[in-house]
């Protein structure tokens, strides 16, 4: 590729012009305040302020022959508004973490790891270690069994094959809240006269022994009851990733394998489900990611039962609650250090990968 | 082929059963909405209606959310719009104008889609007060926009691998410059992706609930921050509860009922792979 720089008077006069009215309409709104129909627009109006002279500078790293300056120049918003609001903001929660900055007033003094060492002698947060652990063990569990289950069914070719896979995947559109609030009801755990929702349906099916306390079963099984709403969101999803798996396994070796003599289930359990494990694989880490960050499924479905508290409430309640700054952002930090052990070996696997294509 | 008749048989009472239960929730909802005031009791829960179907608990439902509505559409629209269009412009430089480090670069944007926002809360509410985009709609648009970053980018990028470079570079033989690259081979291209991104990021932002509590002050709440302070309360009955999630939930559904099919093309189109 070519370098120099080709001066073009014309864009070079686009360039300023849009750098100028950029500057002054910064300057201009930085002193006023922008009212929109009642609303205050100021802040948008410095970011188009900034957007219009960040445009002029891309007209002049344009006139560059290498065309990849100008690529980078484009992608640089993205970059640096990532470089700031995930890592800016995690290396500050780390800081905050180390702090011990207790109400509303930023208190940076610097205590070390106490707030962490503090909190694994916490009760409170080792009753959520332990939930997030079942929770994340039954949610993998139930969708990977319940996924796989149905995309087997499914790609038996049966007539309807459309129909049931819309039904499996809708949950998928409805948000953790919604979710959670119905099937609250639904697992609602009254007994006697006043038993309803699932319970009244096994109690009219005669089916009494099913009838349980559900979500407020005694510690620790009331949270593997929580799994439920969450494997009904998501085993759908899980099922067209391996339906897509599936069917990218070609017919010829399936062939092959019944001419040598082998018989339907050994097909599935020696060829098909071996060659489904990049599937299983991406599922864990897709899924594993969702509940080590569990929230707000389980805020709609416990309602603050204490028994049924996660992390992610923990730290809300203490951080906005409590006002516990330090606390909060230590619980943060944690819950990163958990996905990141998840998904890091992933990213870091799959880029090499790549970069061997 | 006996066998196989009796083990399609089989497979169907599964499939329905699984389908029975998959329905259930939103029989629940439809079921508890139709019945009239007098009719509701949670010991009659799953009885039919006995005297016709009525629409009270919808409309009384609707009222509880109809600000909450509107406010999370007119945070969408927009979020959706945005984020596809960067997502589109970053995939395309990250998958065609590669340069050193471009690589890592991405997968240093990647990692942003999987952290628990737990762990940046408390310096993005600094920040945005600081900004004084704190408690309004626009900031949270723009906090979508910015953590929707990494899965727009992902999506585009692995669409736009799946394009040669042949007609890349017939269009560079022809003079087209970096952006005309993108407005004329590109863009036209990538109808597909969008279908996928603009499903993605509206269903995402409409369910989004721990960016929409901390960021938004009561007045702008959107749909999921009072459909679960609704449930909270005491004071609304579970009848028009179970209605106003049905509405509060019908957006997405829609959306995934009518255009779920472009999405899971998209899908198939190489937009996610894995």
């Amino acid at each position: 590729m070519s370098q120099g720089f080709v001066l073009n008077r014309s864009q070079l006069t686009l360039a300023l012009a849009l750098m100028a009215v950029g500057i002054v309409s910064i300057f201009i709104l930085n002193g006023t305040e922008l009212d929109i129909a009642g609303k205050n627009f100021t802040s948008i109006g410095l970011l188009l302020g900034g957007l219009l002279f960040y445009s002029g500078i891309l007209v002049i790293v344009g006139m560059f022959k290498n065309e990849t300056y100008l690529s980078v120049a484009l992608l640089l918003p993205s970059i640096v508004a990532v470089a700031i609001f995930v890592y800016g903001f995690i290396a500050w929660s780390i800081r905050v973490s180390l702090s011990k900055w207790k109400g509303l007033l930023p208190d940076y003094t610097w205590v070390g790891l106490q707030q962490y060492t503090d909190l694994f002698h916490d009760p409170r947060f080792l009753i959520d270690v332990r939930n997030t652990g079942v929770f994340t063990v039954g949610f993998i569990a139930g969708c990977l069994i319940i996924g796989l289950g149905l995309a087997i069914l499914l790609d038996q070719r049966l007539k309807g094959e459309a129909l049931f896979r819309g039904i499996f995947l809708f949950p998928m559109s409805i948000s953790f809240i919604a979710s959670g609030v119905v099937w609250g009801w639904l697992m609602n755990p009254a007994t006697g006269d006043r038993i309803t929702g699932i319970n009244l349906i096994f109690k009219m099916l005669h089916l009494d022994f099913l009838i349980s306390l559900w979500q407020t079963t005694p510690p620790p099984w009331g949270m593997a009851f929580t799994v439920i709403p969450a494997v009904w969101q998501l085993s759908g999803f899980t099922m067209a990733l391996y339906l897509g798996g599936l069917r990218s396994i070609s017919e010829e070796i399936r062939e092959a394998a019944r001419v040598d003599g082998a018989s339907e289930f050994q097909i599935y359990r020696y060829i098909i489900l071996p060659l489904l494990q990049p599937v299983t694989l991406s599922a864990v880490i897709i899924l594993g990611h969702m509940s080590l960050k569990i929230f707000d499924l389980i805020v709609a479905i416990g309602r603050k039962d204490l028994r049924l508290d996660v992390p992610g409430i923990y730290m809300w309640n203490t951080t906005f609650d409590g006002t516990n700054y330090a606390q909060g952002a230590a619980i943060g930090v944690l819950m990163l250090i958990s996905v990141a052990i998840l998904v890091v070996p992933y990213l870091i696997y799959s880029m090499r990968t790549e970069a061997e294509l | 082929m006996n066998r196989r008749i009796l083990l399609n048989t089989l497979f169907y009472i599964i499939l329905i059963a699984f389908a029975i239960v998959f329905l259930l929730p939103i029989y629940m909802m439809l079921l508890t909405g139709i019945k009239p005031l007098n009719e509701v009791d949670l010991k009659t829960m799953w009885n039919l209606p006995e005297n016709g179907i009525h629409f009270d608990n919808f409309i009384a439902g609707y009222k509880q959310l109809a600000p909450n509505l509107t406010n999370s559409l007119v945070m969408v629209i927009p979020e959706a719009i945005l984020s596809s269009l960067l997502g589109s412009l970053n995939g395309y430089l990250l998958s065609k104008w590669k340069f050193r480090g471009s690589n890592l670069i991405f997968s240093l944007v990647l990692f942003g889609m999987f952290i628990p926002y737990q762990s940046i809360l408390i310096p993005l509410v600094r920040f945005m007060q600081f900004i004084k985009l704190y408690g309004d709609i626009p900031g949270l648009v723009l906090v979508h926009i910015i953590y929707g970053i990494p899965i727009t980018t992902l999506i585009f990028r692995n669409y736009y691998a799946g394009i040669g470079t042949e007609i890349l570079e017939a269009g560079r033989i022809d003079g087209a410059s970096l952006l005309g690259l993108y407005r004329y081979i590109i863009f036209p291209l990538s109808a597909p992706s969008f279908a996928v991104v603009i499903i993605w990021q509206f269903t995402q932002a409409w369910n989004e609930f721990l960016f929409a509590i901390i960021l938004t002050n009561q007045s702008h709440w959107p749909v999921t921050v009072a459909l679960n302070n609704l449930a909270g309360s005491q004071l609304v009955q579970w009848n028009v509860l179970m209605a106003a999630t049905l509405l509060a939930a019908l957006p997405t559904l829609l959306v995934y009922i009518f255009l779920g099919r472009f999405f899971l093309r998209g899908l198939m189109a190489g937009a996610l792979k894995g």
